[in-house]
């Protein structure tokens, strides 16, 4: 590969990059920087997503379930506990102190996500 | 192993779905019960589906039969399959053209979707077209939002626990044990240290010879634990039971039928009344298996077939009966 090729594929890299932070400026995954008031995440496939979420003291972050299986979100400690939410139901909870809230699907303990809050 | 996995079913998903054999071997499962009959100290057990092709001598009377129905998920109404309730009738229109009627009927958890007051109306409505006594054990759909109390409140007044018991008919021992409560972060079904222990003292004062039937809705065995697919403390349960000669252990959860021999307990997995689930590994998630509505009722009646012998006396049998 030429040495002009490779420029061009380092500027697309990096312009994916940037259009990545420009659409998805509410929420981060661990390890991300920006932190904001509304986050959310997505149960699909027996699974959440993100796995683990970083977000500000004070977030709300939102649960949404999107299989046709119910699931619920409990934290480990007890800390938050969802009613049971059928397909497309939410769950939200207002995350005011710092710390790491572990969580999983009380039905089905295999689903495991974690919230760091900083 | 993960990365295996993904290929699988990146290759299932480039050819469209399984083929037919796969398909129609996944379809093992809908308005179906299982008859077992108790022959001599033997369990056999015939998928409802095909007793229309059963012959006379094929189911012959034994010394005590009963049904099991499992996962009728009652409330269910997503495309896998739209008419929850219809099936489960199916079910007992089955169980009621059966020549050798069962003494009652073993369901082994998620009667209900959502744990929905009127879900277990339904199911209790359709069950009761059989006339026959019901023995229940939940399932986690069962005791959601109430730690259980509504299902103990319907089910199980006279169990302990969260609704552990034991009964005998015909001389045989049933143990209806319950594994969907106080989940763990990360782990399978679980029996508990209280539940435990009542089983080692349920099961003391019983000869060697007693024939038990162990029923429960989580499998008792490791089927796929990757899918929670299994119970934590189970070992202990079944050490408790190892003097027994014949023990059969039913459960359902897994929405598709299953059995494995472990020296002279026979574990069994019943299919669903409601909707089928992947085999292991073969989706991305156990969620429900969606089959075009046509096919639904039309693919009644298509199990596996299989025969297995213990070391003993015991043998379950999923028969064709063809």
């Amino acid at each position: 590969m030429s040495r002009g090729v490779w420029i061009l594929v380092w500027m697309a890299l990096g312009i994916a990059a940037a259009v990545v932070l420009v659409s998805s400026p509410r929420t981060v995954a661990a390890g991300g920087q920006a932190q904001s008031s509304i986050a959310e995440v997505k149960i699909d496939n027996f699974s959440f997503g993100p796995a683990t979420l970083t977000v500000a003291a004070g977030t709300a972050v939102t649960w949404t379930n999107r299989d046709d299986i119910p699931h619920t979100v409990v934290s480990d400690d007890k800390a938050f506990k969802s009613k049971v939410l059928d397909t497309d139901e939410k769950f939200s909870f207002t995350f005011t102190k710092p710390g790491t809230y572990g969580y999983f699907c009380s039905i089905h303990p295999k689903m495991t996500g974690k919230v760091v809050v900083q | 192993m993960i990365k295996k996995v993904t290929d699988e079913i990146l290759h299932d998903h480039n050819a469209d779905g399984i083929d037919r054999r796969g398909f129609l071997k996944c379809m093992a499962w809908a308005g179906t019960g299982a008859l077992c009959v108790m022959q001599g100290g033997v369990l056999k057990s015939y998928s409802l589906s095909r007793l229309s092709d059963l012959g006379p001598s094929a189911a012959a009377a034994g010394e005590l039969s009963f049904v099991q129905v499992s996962d009728s998920h009652m409330g269910f109404n997503k495309p896998a399959n739209p008419d929850v309730a219809g099936t489960l009738k199916a079910a007992v229109d089955k169980i009621n053209g059966l020549s050798n009627a069962p003494e009652f009927l073993l369901h082994t958890g998620d009667i209900s979707h959502l744990s929905k007051p009127e879900e277990f109306d339904t199911v209790d409505q359709i069950l009761k077209g059989t006339g026959k006594e019901v023995f229940f054990v939940p399932g986690e759909h069962d005791v959601l939002n109430d730690e259980g109390a509504q299902f103990r409140e319907r089910y199980g007044k006279a169990a302990k626990g969260s609704g552990w018991y034991s009964f005998e008919k015909k001389g045989v021992h049933f143990i209806g044990l319950v594994n969907v409560m106080n989940l763990k972060a990360g782990g399978l079904g679980t029996l508990g240290h209280e539940q435990l222990e009542w089983l080692e003292d349920d099961v003391k004062p019983l000869k060697h010879s007693t024939p038990i039937v162990v029923f429960a809705h989580i499998p008792l065995w490791s089927v796929y634990p990757e899918w929670g697919w299994g119970t934590d403390d189970s070992a202990q349960a079944l050490a408790y039971l190892k003097k027994f000669g014949s023990v059969t252990v039913l459960n359902g959860h897994i929405h598709q039928t299953m059995q494995k021999v472990e020296g002279s307990v026979t574990f069994h997995t019943a299919a669903s009344t409601a909707f089928p689930q992947p085999q292991p590994g073969k989706a991305d998630s156990p969620g429900p298996m969606k089959v075009p509505a046509e096919q639904l009722r039309s693919i009644l009646g298509i199990t596996d077939v299989n025969y297995v012998r213990g070391q003993h006396a015991l043998a379950v049998v999923d028969s064709s009966l063809a």
